[in-house]
């Protein structure tokens, strides 16, 4: 059997020492284009240093790498004048010539040959294919072997937005060490960790980049700027570059990391993980370690040992992706984070890439944790001492006007039907009840109509007359004597998604045209294909509405209420105004955003006048409706702004359903980072409408910054 | 969980087999009987075998598993489904998706392109049949047979929230069954639809050492139009009873509400060594 590894760096190297010991009948090539000495690069770090299964593949390789790592445990994060430690985070580093050093030598102590300083190219990748019985590709993030046959891997590779540059540094640093600086061109970010060496990387936005002319600068002057702006971190040691470049971290990933019978991706051409979490390294070494078991299981047999490798390793490598992409955006935003107070900053770094959460934190550094927990709580009860114990994040009162919401669960239902001319059921309301007695610190039942053309099937709950206020009155009355929960009412107009069937059996699906009524729109655009054509609003119809809106508030104060959210999302009446997809008017209404959000804010504005000034007053607002041609995020977060600057007390998060032709991203994360950006960068607190089902998940969100408030389905 | 075990429709099994499978099945310890949908190939027509087995059995669930919907008339396909929801009681489980088979499409005499769209539109029309009266006959369940789309697209998890009862999943390792799960979930949350999603997944077993070559000989034919990610279906068969339980088990874990286990070899023999292993070891 001959087999052939392009790329010499660790995955090659790794794979063929396994499979040599494995099969010493076996052939096994190496190709290298760089010089065995090649000393390239600075540090690499392994974000677990406990590395068991390389212990079980190859006992020699870990003896000697595990001798030569430098290990820490702790995270120092260094903001302008704060300093915050936090431990357990076992890191484990070494310095990527001596890692190839070590696996240059075991792969040449059990037999494999090694050619360095041959550079293969796309057509001698193909021969190579042809001679070999199996082609191992790892040839690194720009590899030949996947360009060579990129129909069948289906590679794609995005570029990160941040500039970055690895240096070098005498400077010891002693763990894993964060350093967020600004200065006239803007924030920069330091990842820098131990070494015989430190590694020391400078990442900024492009904009902070171009800011500080960075794209002018010759190598002498950047590495003078950025020892000069980190000074106090260097301790007068200089920073040294190897093949000096500022470059945008690229994303590979792959449709297959295996072709035909016998050519297969490793490690970094088949994949790349940011380098904030520190893994590219560990995946290689453990896809070189998941191939050697496919080569177990089914020995000569390599098409099947190939997809062996794929199946065993692709969830795993995904999994870490996602971890490694979130970590990836958090550092390309660092700058919407900047104004919160340094001990959530760190908090919210700590726990950036989903992967590290409230309790998992506890088990880390119990003593950071509980501390961080006694920070929070401080906080959230405006006390002058921190007390020496404090509950976590989800158990602190928020405060919004002047009503406290005892804990951050917020009980909410789907949309239901069960109502009676706008009444109702009593069913619906003993489920409320129930919801209530279930602890949340606000019980927030599903949107409300504010007339009976707003509702959306003909049993959507409203707030449109005595009998309705009064049932309402009765709920509000109870949860208040029965539970410390405050309870809200969703106010909305259905627009053109009104008129529909019960949601059991699927969404938007128009009432039979003899059940239907007239429902109306910021345009005459039916929402679903063979729906009912909407009326196109004149000004005494957005008056109407307005009035309806007004009113409602009116009752909902009457009834009780302690808070009110309007609805200007999922394509119902407001936010089908705010959407260019659903409003194409040329009055006042239509048009820019400018225009597009004067009627959702009117309402806004006409309902704060009547809503008393000590309850708050939010808004569920669209991030995006999932349509290139739809609502931008962009627009939305200045839709947000504005109503930050009209004193809005509360911003909820959805997305899509604004038409029935979207895109939609489901991935149980998407809502919490918007309702995150729209957090920090509008200044008002979120309520996250994400799908989350643990206390951790919300202590975690609520903890981090990421939300003040969580929808929870536990 | 519940599991539920699939006929061997697309195995080229006689009446008696296939018969027999399913009258077997409803007192054994399966909840449901899959079928699998092809054209072009020696397989049953979905539909009209779950109908055979109406007679023979009183209460087990029949599943598709999946049927490609768009392959189909929309009126007829509601037609075809209400009759064997109202015959079978209201045990028809109607699991839907695209169809990855250009030729297929092909031999039906629909065109492969915008069949995305269209599975959209008739999904919509399905519900439209089974709520109306126009075309009969009124299924024996309100509102129509339990609704199942299948598929990996953010399309898919599109329809699930819109318009389906539930997702059913193509297949994988429990690992990759959960994630997909999750966005099942997450769409059903976010598009304000009431209650939960319910949750399918499907596996292939061969037990024994011979049946697993047939089994994985069968499997590579099945999905040669896939190319080399025929061998990936192939190499996750089930070929030993630890197999199997890990796979149950994790699926369990999951989240899954009911999984089904296919044959991948059309012998009595099959049936028996599955039906022991789960009645023995699951229950």
């Amino acid at each position: 059997m001959q087999v052939t590894v392009v790329g010499g760096g660790p995955a090659g190297l790794y794979a063929s020492t396994l499979l040599k010991k494995e099969r010493p009948d076996w052939e096994i090539t190496v190709y290298e284009r760089d010089p065995a000495d090649n000393t390239y690069g600075w540090g690499v770090v392994f974000s677990d240093a406990t590395l068991s299964n390389l212990r079980e593949a190859d006992t020699k390789t870990h003896e000697r790498i595990t001798d030569a790592f430098v290990r820490w445990d702790p995270i120092d994060i260094h903001l302008e004048g704060e300093s915050i430690r936090c431990g357990g985070h076992t890191f484990a580093g070494i310095m990527r010539s001596e890692l190839l050093t070590i696996l240059q030598e075991r792969a040449a102590e059990v037999g494999v040959e090694l050619r360095h300083g041959d550079e293969i190219d796309e057509g001698d990748v193909e021969e190579l294919v042809d001679e070999s019985d199996l082609l191992i590709g790892a040839d690194g993030l720009n590899s030949t072997v996947r360009t060579t046959y990129e129909a069948a891997f289906r590679p794609s590779v995005s570029m990160g937005d941040a500039k970055f540059a690895w240096f070098g540094t005498e400077k010891p640093f002693d763990v894993f060490t964060f350093v967020f600086r600004e200065n006239e061109h803007g924030l920069w970010r330091v990842h820098a960790y131990p070494g015989r060496m430190s590694t020391f990387i400078v990442e900024c936005t492009e904009a902070t980049w171009e800011a500080a002319g960075m794209d002018e600068k010759s190598e002498d002057e950047a590495l003078a700027y950025v020892e000069d702006l980190f000074a106090d971190h260097l301790d007068g040691h200089e920073l040294r570059s190897k093949l000096y470049a500022w470059r945008n971290f690229p994303v590979v990933e792959c449709g297959s990391w295996s072709m035909g019978e016998d050519v297969v991706l490793l490690g970094d051409a088949a994949h790349t993980a940011h380098f904030s979490i520190g893994s590219g390294t560990k995946l290689a070494l453990e896809d070189a370690i998941s191939l050697l078991e496919g080569v177990r299981e089914h020995g000569d047999d390599v098409r099947s040992a190939l997809n062996h490798y794929e199946k065993e390793r692709r969830p795993r490598v995904e999994g870490l992706q996602d971890a490694a992409e979130r970590s990836q955006r958090y550092f390309e935003n660092v700058e919407r984070y900047w104004d919160l107070p340094p001990e959530q900053f760190a908090y919210n770094l700590l726990t950036r890439s989903g992967r590290i959460s409230y309790d998992s934190l506890k088990l880390r550094d119990v003593g950071y944790a509980d501390g961080y927990d006694r920070w929070f709580e401080t906080q959230a009860s405006e006390a002058t001492t921190e007390p020496l114990a404090a509950r976590p994040p989800l158990h602190q009162p928020l405060s919004l006007r002047e009503t406290t919401i005892d804990n951050r669960l917020v009980g909410s239902r789907p949309p239901s039907h069960e109502a009676t001319d706008g009444r109702p059921a009593d069913g619906y309301v003993d489920d409320l009840r129930e919801r209530a007695e279930s602890g949340p610190g606000l019980l927030l039942p599903d949107p409300i109509a504010v007339n009976a053309t707003g509702r959306i099937t003909p049993g959507t709950p409203g707030l449109y007359d005595d009998a309705h206020e009064s049932t309402w009155a009765d709920l509000v009355e109870t949860v208040h004597a029965e539970t410390d929960a405050a309870i809200g009412a969703q106010l909305f107009h259905a627009g053109r998604r009104g008129a529909t069937r019960p949601r059991e059996r699927g969404l938007d699906r128009p009432l039979p045209p003899d059940e239907r009524w007239e429902v109306y729109a910021p345009s005459a655009t039916p929402y679903a294909p063979g729906g009912p054509e909407p009326t196109a609003m004149d000004d005494s119809d957005c008056e109407r509405v307005r009035d309806a809106f007004v009113r409602a508030t009116e009752r909902a104060d009457a009834a009780g209420f302690d808070y009110l959210q309007l609805h200007a999302g999922h394509g119902y009446l407001l936010s089908s105004f705010l959407s260019p997809l659903t409003n194409d008017r040329d009055d006042e209404y239509g048009g820019s955003l400018e225009n597009r959000m004067r009627y959702p804010l009117s309402v806004f504005d006409a309902v704060r006048d009547v809503w008393p000034d000590e309850k708050p007053l939010g808004v569920c607002l669209q991030a995006t409706d999932w349509n290139l041609q739809g609502l931008k995020t962009r627009e939305s977060l200045q839709v947000a702004r504005e109503l930050a600057d009209r004193e809005c007390d509360l911003l909820s998060i959805v997305a899509g359903q604004a038409t029935v032709r979207e895109r939609p991203r489901y991935d149980p994360t998407v809502l919490t980072d918007f309702t995150e950006t729209y957090r920090n960068e509008s200044g008002l607190p979120a309520l996250s409408t994400s799908y989350v089902t643990t206390y951790d998940d919300v202590n975690t969100l609520v903890g981090s910054g990421r939300a003040d408030l969580c929808t929870f389905n536990g | 969980m519940q599991i539920g075990i699939g006929l061997p429709n697309t195995l080229d099994a006689d009446r008696e087999t296939l018969l027999t499978w399913a009258e077997r099945a409803e007192d054994g310890p399966f909840t449901s009987l899959g079928v699998f949908d092809r054209l072009v190939y020696r397989s049953t027509d979905p539909l009209a075998t779950l109908a055979a087995c109406i007679g023979y059995t009183e209460d087990i669930q029949l599943v598709t598993s999946i049927v490609a919907g768009p392959l189909r008339n929309d009126a007829l396909l509601a037609k075809r489904a209400a009759t064997v929801d109202r015959l079978s009681g209201g045990r028809l489980t109607l699991g839907l998706a695209l169809g990855a088979r250009p030729e297929d499409y092909e031999a039906a005499g629909v065109n492969f392109d915008g069949r995305g769209r269209r599975f959209s539109k008739q999904l919509n029309s399905l519900r439209e049949s089974w709520e109306d009266d126009e075309i009969g006959p009124e299924p024996a369940r309100e509102g129509g047979p339990h609704l199942l789309v299948g598929g990996d697209s953010d399309p898919t998890f599109n329809r699930v929230g819109r318009y389906a009862d539930g997702y059913i999943h193509g297949g994988g390792p429990p690992r990759a069954f959960e994630r997909k799960a999750e966005q099942a979930r997450a769409a059903w949350a976010e598009s304000g639809r009431p209650g939960d999603p319910d949750l399918w997944g499907h596996g292939y077993f061969a037990l024994g050492e011979d049946a697993a070559e047939r089994g994985r000989e069968y499997l590579l034919d099945y999905y040669a139009f896939t190319g080399p990610f025929a061998e990936k279906i192939a190499d996750s068969l089930l070929t030993t009873p630890q197999e199997v339980l890990q796979f149950v088990r994790g699926y369990a874990d999951a989240g899954c509400d009911e999984l089904l286990l296919f044959p991948t070899v059309a012998d009595d023999d099959q049936y028996d060594r599955l039906e022991t292993l789960i009645e023995t070891e699951w229950r």
